[in-house]
């Protein structure tokens, strides 16, 4: 349970650069029920440079519900400033009004009642749809893709990310960066960009291990009406930490600063007027990068998921956030004029399953990627009795169910599961598929360990990850959400110090204090170590579901949080 | 289960627990003495001296650095929380073309990586880079 929260109002800089919204415009038109496709992806603003951006799509080919965060606490600098604004201090920075169908697409509040009214969101061939509908306005639009789009459903797991390879291709993206695409492994990396990919796949702060020298291209350079664009590539700066290292142990990542000032330095030497960072730093980062790094004119970001209806300008740079899932695609035009970038023009055009019409031709392409699995897929597993989501600084109900399977079905004391963002939400009453099962938990290292672990080091795991996500320094904040513990209760003052956040961890099946000295045997899984040993998480989940039946979880109560 | 919790937290176990236990250490009580030592307790310039060092360590056992003071006869590195906080002592001759270096050091953990160079004129130059050395996972 939440204790007290503490918010100050974001106070967006302004400059001579205009950033203007195609945003706010629907209230009305939803409230009288007139909601249509052209209104949603509407007409682009002046400019002669069009780009597309899509990101974190973690394989989500269907449409899908999905919460966005109810606790997504800004620390630092970031306190307060958006994308850490949730609820109504969101729908109040953005004049969006309660109940309608952008406070359900970008808050977590009447979640459930919100979706049975407006429906599900995302689906590729809607996006296909959209991407379409620029381009036939702006045929050299650049589309983007951030990365995390190899992985996150059942039919990229099977496939090794082959099925999203190839509907990306199909929908015409023009350069990518990553993340959870190296947990396919180094080699299967390599195979794909060498074989199939057609996005240049960027990557400016990948560097080989041993050479110490740029493994992909950093940099991609398009012409677009005698406007020469840079697209810069910003993988995930922490792979070999927040991922298991041993998959791709000839890679080295990093923030890599000094590089990625070099490498704009060096494409406007080459005569680039506009300069694009597609990167998967995270939003906080990203607004580190914008202080510190001169000469970047856009920074599309990526990794945090979040979702923000204006671009946030900090200098002359100008952040774009276009969510996560599918839910959302950017469009942003960049006006060009003199040799630089005189203002720009986003929309955050948000994907209505039931306003956009598939396109028939993407449609067909993704039918033809599940066939192999519908049956598999489509199985029954359980029911929902509440709300599933994840999305959220700390356990989501998805997290929760997480940890009582690997607590029942390991017969643990404690179970842990990774902080993730990704994984659709399911609504009360609806049936849990075993597709749903795999949207929440499909990856390369699925492994459900148990072990034993003494109070100690249980506390040493969570300082760690507290201060992994809560370091005021976003430079050292190394992504991903606090890890989900089922089992134990703790506090967490958010911005003490390192070491000194956790405290009052207690052990829920006996109501004591955890003694460090005392072993608790422990269930967890996507360990980052090579060789470790269990089932499958998938199957432990479904184990656990198949003999609850109907799955209600109750509000999770055991977190205290301390934010100010 | 053949998993034990060495396997769990990877290869960073050592030093993540050892950071738990014994608070981070302190300029004074790290390299401070050998920096005093080295400089004969003269103020040092914080320009002059490039220090790129990663915010998070990859792997705590090699960590690669690299460092550049134009201008100075000697660059030497400590690392704060090592057991032996002198790593590396790199000199320039006069006819050298850059006075710069590029090495990987080992880190036992969490700490401040620190470099001095010693110029011509006598003068130093310091620069600092706190590196963390964490258990990772989680990242999504």
């Amino acid at each position: 349970m939440i204790a007290r929260r503490h918010f100050l109002q974001a106070a967006l800089a302004t400059t001579a650069l205009y950033g203007a919204s195609g945003f706010g415009n629907w209230a009305k038109l939803a409230a009288q029920q007139t909601l249509t496709q052209e209104d949603l992806i509407g007409t682009g603003g002046a400019g002669n440079v069009t780009l597309v951006h899509i990101t974190d799509i973690h394989a989500q080919t269907q449409p899908i519900y999905f919460r966005e965060p109810e606790f997504n606490l800004g620390v630092g600098s970031a306190l307060g400033q958006v994308p850490h604004l949730t609820g109504a201090d969101f729908r109040a920075a953005y004049g969006i009004s309660q109940g309608s169908h952008l406070d359900y697409a970008l808050t977590y509040g009447d979640f459930a009642a919100l979706a049975q009214s407006y429906g599900r969101m995302g689906g590729l061939d809607r996006i296909a749809t959209v991407v379409n509908a620029i381009r036939s306005e702006r045929p050299d639009a650049i589309v983007l893709d951030g990365g995390d789009t190899w992985q996150g459903s059942l039919p990229a797991l099977r496939t090794n990310g082959q099925d999203m390879v190839d509907l990306f291709n199909a929908l015409g993206v023009d350069a990518m960066t990553s993340h959870w695409e190296f947990t396919l492994g180094s080699d299967r990396v390599h195979e794909i960009v060498e074989n199939s990919l057609q996005p240049a796949f960027l990557g400016a702060n990948i560097f080989d291990a041993e050479w110490d020298e740029p493994v992909f291209d950093d940099y991609k350079l398009f012409e677009r009406g005698g406007t020469m664009v840079a697209v810069v590539g910003q993988a995930f700066p922490y792979m070999p930490i927040a991922n298991p290292g041993w998959m791709f142990p000839e890679y080295s990542f990093g923030l890599r600063r000094e590089r990625i000032a070099e490498v704009v330095e060096e494409v406007r030497g080459l005569g680039a007027e506009v300069v694009v960072l597609l990167s998967h730093n995270g939003f906080d980062t990203d607004r580190q990068f914008a202080r510190d790094i001169p000469g970047i004119d856009v920074i599309l970001t990526g990794h945090t998921h979040d979702a923000l209806p204006d671009a946030v300008q900090v200098g002359n740079t100008f952040l774009i956030a276009s969510g996560s899932h599918g839910k959302f695609v950017s469009r942003v035009d960049l006006d060009v004029r003199d040799g630089a970038l005189q203002g720009l023009t986003h929309r955050l055009i948000p994907i209505f399953s039931d306003v956009i019409a598939p396109d028939p031709y993407m449609a067909a392409l993704i039918a033809q990627t599940r066939a192999p699995f519908e049956a598999e897929m489509g199985e029954v597993i359980g029911t929902a009795g509440s709300l599933l989501y994840r999305r959220g600084n700390f356990n989501g109900t998805w997290d929760d169910v997480i940890c009582n399977s690997l607590i029942s079905q390991r017969d643990a004391q404690i179970a842990l599961s990774p902080g993730f963002r990704w994984g659709p939400s399911v609504l009360p009453g609806q049936e849990i598929k075993r597709e749903d099962i795999y949207n929440a938990t499909a990856m390369s290292y699925p492994q459900a360990y148990r072990t034993e672990m003494s109070g100690e080091f249980l506390k040493v795991i969570m300082e760690d990850v507290a201060d992994n996500i809560f370091n005021p320094d976003p430079y050292y904040q190394q992504g991903g959400d606090m890890v989900r513990v089922g089992g134990m209760g703790y506090r967490i003052d958010v911005n003490a110090p390192a070491g000194s956040r956790i405290s009052e961890m207690t052990l829920l099946e006996t109501g004591e204090r955890i003694d460090p000295a005392a072993s608790y045997v422990v269930a967890g899984w996507a360990s980052v170590n090579e060789g470790t040993e269990g089932p499958a998480i998938w199957d432990v989940v479904e184990d656990h579901i198949r003999a609850q039946g109907t799955v209600t979880v109750n509000p999770n109560t055991s977190v205290d949080v301390f934010a100010d | 289960m053949s998993l034990t919790r060495r396997k769990f937290v990877g290869t960073t176990v050592t030093s993540a627990a050892a950071l738990a236990v014994l608070p981070n250490l302190s300029l004074a009580e790290g390299a401070g003495e050998a920096i005093s030592a080295y400089t004969g307790g003269a103020a040092t310039s914080d320009t002059g001296i490039t220090l790129i060092a990663p915010e998070i360590a990859e792997n705590g056992n090699t960590v690669q650095i690299e460092v550049s003071a134009p201008g100075a006869e000697e660059i030497i590195i400590f690392a704060d929380g090592n057991p032996n906080p002198n790593v590396a002592t790199f000199k320039f001759g006069p006819a050298a073309g850059s006075q710069a270096a590029t090495t990987r050091i080992r880190l036992a953990g969490e700490q401040d990586v620190v470099a001095i160079a010693k110029m011509s004129d006598g003068t130093f130059a310091k620069a600092v880079s706190n590196v963390k050395v964490t258990i990772g996972g989680c990242g999504g």
